[in-house]
């Protein structure tokens, strides 16, 4: 790599979505999918670049899984294209697809040993027996599972159901692997630890994951990506920073984390604040907006985290509204209150616990919330 | 409580008018007395006259080559057909054929005999076969209602059966026909073994419809049975029910456990 190359350029090297010359390893053009009346997928594009871990986000019945089925060739389009390395996929049935795919039942053979369901992807592609066990073998020590190789699916705890259905997966080195849940069935704890673990094997083999999720917490920790998924269409895509700070629609920011939403309206625009009117907050300060004309309707977007809470009115804040605490839930590291403004409206505000404080606010505390300019995200829609 | 006597007392009833003949029949095979419904002490003489009754044993054993012949076309028959009817989506004539293959569990065990003996004859005078009516004849005519009997539990199995194990072998390079016999044949199999021993036992069983599509030297045990009884009950025919009873009961005991054993998620 050529060392005096602009920090830009790097940038663009790690994250291609950002590259506008860049080739998508996978491309999919105006895919719809329809059963019977019902549109599952509606006419969806999306590019996904080579060595991504690319997360499809959204609720139940969205549409996220029917996409990875078509990805993986389980169904079939009504309309539009899937492009995997420039070549359609559309005549290709899934067995001969260069993907392969990790189910969200896990789909072990019950009938069969750890070691051959592993080995059962390499013996189809014509390797040799002694080839194909010795694969698959080098596979179950990358996901610790050697020692376990000759015991049946049904005799395996969740969590190494989860490794070997992992690296049947992978053992075909797949230009792209799909990933259905794949930590819907384990428990909270066994979860954080495999996100990682998940990391940390597309890393080293660096192929390309697409995970459908509906799990938000994972699709930040995992995802270089995220695309938000509603009614059979994305929402948003973007990089989990991006989708959290500027969600582009009242959808996307209440589903990603937890966030206050007011409706109003733009008012007078400066070049370095414009004015929110809003009913609940009264007018708000936040930063400039393009496109935005006076009077229109608009929702303001604050999250938790991003409002203090103070006894006084803070001087020298932008935005500060009073209010009483109805709630306070302690966390741990943090702290949840639910503060009720003078119209009756609740306001989320979370407070972290850096320091143990000898005072804290609680319940019925008369207190001004007060939040920066940046901290409000205007959203049109 | 009178919970507490009732359902014990509900449940000795129920017993006793299930299988309380059935014990009778077992207990009089064991009978001296040549008079059936007379005690005459215990003998297992009928059970040797029985193993001494050429025509006994050589219905036995065409009814066993039949058994085995219809439940084994009819495990490979009826498993295409609940394969086609689980796996196929929807497709021309499926509520046809659906209809088709349960018919004969519902058909009137005649009306099945004689329309199959209308075609057998009539299938000889323009095809010229099956030359006859015998061993075959039988076998045909098992075979097609044995066949739905398996379809029905193959039926069930192959809805139950995670379709995600199919695809995943699809997944992972196997063609639709390797994938049959690599994961759903072995994955159903206890099923279908369920599923061959039940026709093999209703094969067995079956008197109507082999009387009507039966041959001359191809009398299956139950027709024997039933024209000795004719002439007059004689403690022999006792003998060779308790044998029966044994072999069916014992046939279809390994059925269910298998059917349970292969319905038992491995979870």
């Amino acid at each position: 790599m050529n060392r005096t190359a602009a920090p830009d350029a790097i940038a663009a090297d790690t994250k291609p979505w950002r590259d506008p010359g860049a080739e998508p390893f996978i491309g999919i053009r105006n895919i719809t999918k329809r059963f019977d009346d019902f549109t599952a997928v509606d006419d969806v594009s999306l590019d996904i670049y080579r060595g991504e871990l690319f997360c499809l986000l959204g609720g139940s019945g969205c549409g996220k899984s029917t996409l990875l089925r078509m990805l993986a060739g389980f169904e079939t389009p009504s309309a539009g294209q899937i492009l995997i390395d420039g070549q359609d996929m559309a005549r290709v049935p899934p067995d001969r697809r260069p993907t392969n795919m990790m189910f969200q039942s896990y789909a072990l053979f019950p009938h069969m040993s750890v070691e051959k369901n592993v080995a059962y992807g390499l013996l189809r592609e014509g390797k040799s027996r002694a080839e194909a066990h010795a694969r698959a073998g080098e596979m179950l020590k990358l996901v610790k599972l050697e020692s376990l190789a000759r015991r049946k699916p049904h005799q395996l705890s969740g969590g190494q159901r989860q490794r070997v259905a992992l690296a049947r997966a992978l053992v075909k080195q797949p230009k792209l692997l799909l990933l259905d849940e794949p930590l819907g069935a384990l428990d909270k704890k066994l979860r954080e630890e495999t996100q990682f673990e998940l990391i940390r094997i597309q890393e080293t083999l660096g192929v390309t994951f697409i995970v459908v999720t509906h799990d938000q917490d994972e699709a930040m920790t995992l995802a270089t990506r995220i695309g938000v998924m509603n009614e059979g269409a994305i929402v948003q895509v973007g990089e989990p920073r991006e989708i959290y700070e500027e969600p582009n629609s009242r959808f996307v920011a209440d589903f990603i984390g937890s966030v206050n939403l007011f409706e109003g309206r733009a008012g007078m625009a400066a070049p370095d604040m414009m004015r929110i009117d809003t009913e609940v907050l009264g007018p708000v300060n936040a930063r400039p907006r393009p496109g935005l004309t006076q009077g229109q309707t608009v929702w303001v977007a604050i999250r938790p985290e991003r409002i203090g809470l103070s006894r006084e009115k803070p001087a020298d804040a932008a935005n500060a509204v009073p209010g009483v605490v109805e709630e306070v839930a302690y966390r741990g590291h943090m702290s949840s209150y639910r503060v009720r403004l003078a119209g009756g409206q609740m306001l989320r505000v979370t407070q972290s616990n850096l320091t143990r404080d000898v005072d804290p606010i609680s319940w019925d505390e008369p207190v001004w919330a007060s939040f920066t300019p940046a901290a409000v995200r205007v959203l049109t829609e | 409580m009178a919970r507490g006597w009732f359902l014990p007392l509900a449940v000795v009833l129920g017993f006793v008018f299930l299988y309380a003949p059935i014990v009778s029949l077992v207990v009089f095979s064991f009978n001296e007395s040549r008079l059936v419904t007379v005690w005459g002490g215990f003998s297992t003489r009928w059970y040797v006259a029985l193993f001494n009754d050429r025509q006994i044993l050589g219905a036995a054993w065409i009814s066993l080559k039949i058994a085995f012949a219809a439940a084994t076309i009819a495990t490979v028959i009826g498993t295409l057909a609940a394969f086609v009817l689980t796996r196929f989506g929807s497709f021309r004539g499926r509520l046809l054929l659906t209809g088709m293959a349960t018919a004969p569990l519902v058909m009137p065990e005649v009306i099945t005999g004689l329309s199959l003996l209308l075609l057998f004859v009539s299938m000889e005078l323009t095809l010229g076969w099956p030359a006859g009516r015998g061993l075959t004849t039988i076998i045909i005519a098992h075979t097609t209602f044995c066949a739905a009997f398996v379809a029905v539990i193959a039926q069930s199995r192959l809805r139950d059966m995670d379709e995600s194990l199919e695809e995943a072998a699809r997944d992972l390079g196997a063609g639709p026909v390797r994938v049959f016999f690599d994961i759903t044949l072995p994955v159903i199999a206890p099923a279908l073994v369920s599923g061959w021993l039940l026709a093999f036992t209703l094969s067995l069983d079956d008197l109507v419809i082999a009387s009507f599509v039966s041959g001359p030297g191809a009398s299956t045990l139950p027709m024997v049975v039933f024209s000795k009884v004719r002439l007059g009950v004689s403690p022999d025919v006792n003998a060779l029910a308790a044998i029966i009873i044994a072999i069916v009961t014992t046939a279809v005991l390994i059925a269910g456990l298998l059917l349970r054993r292969s319905m038992r998620r491995p979870q």
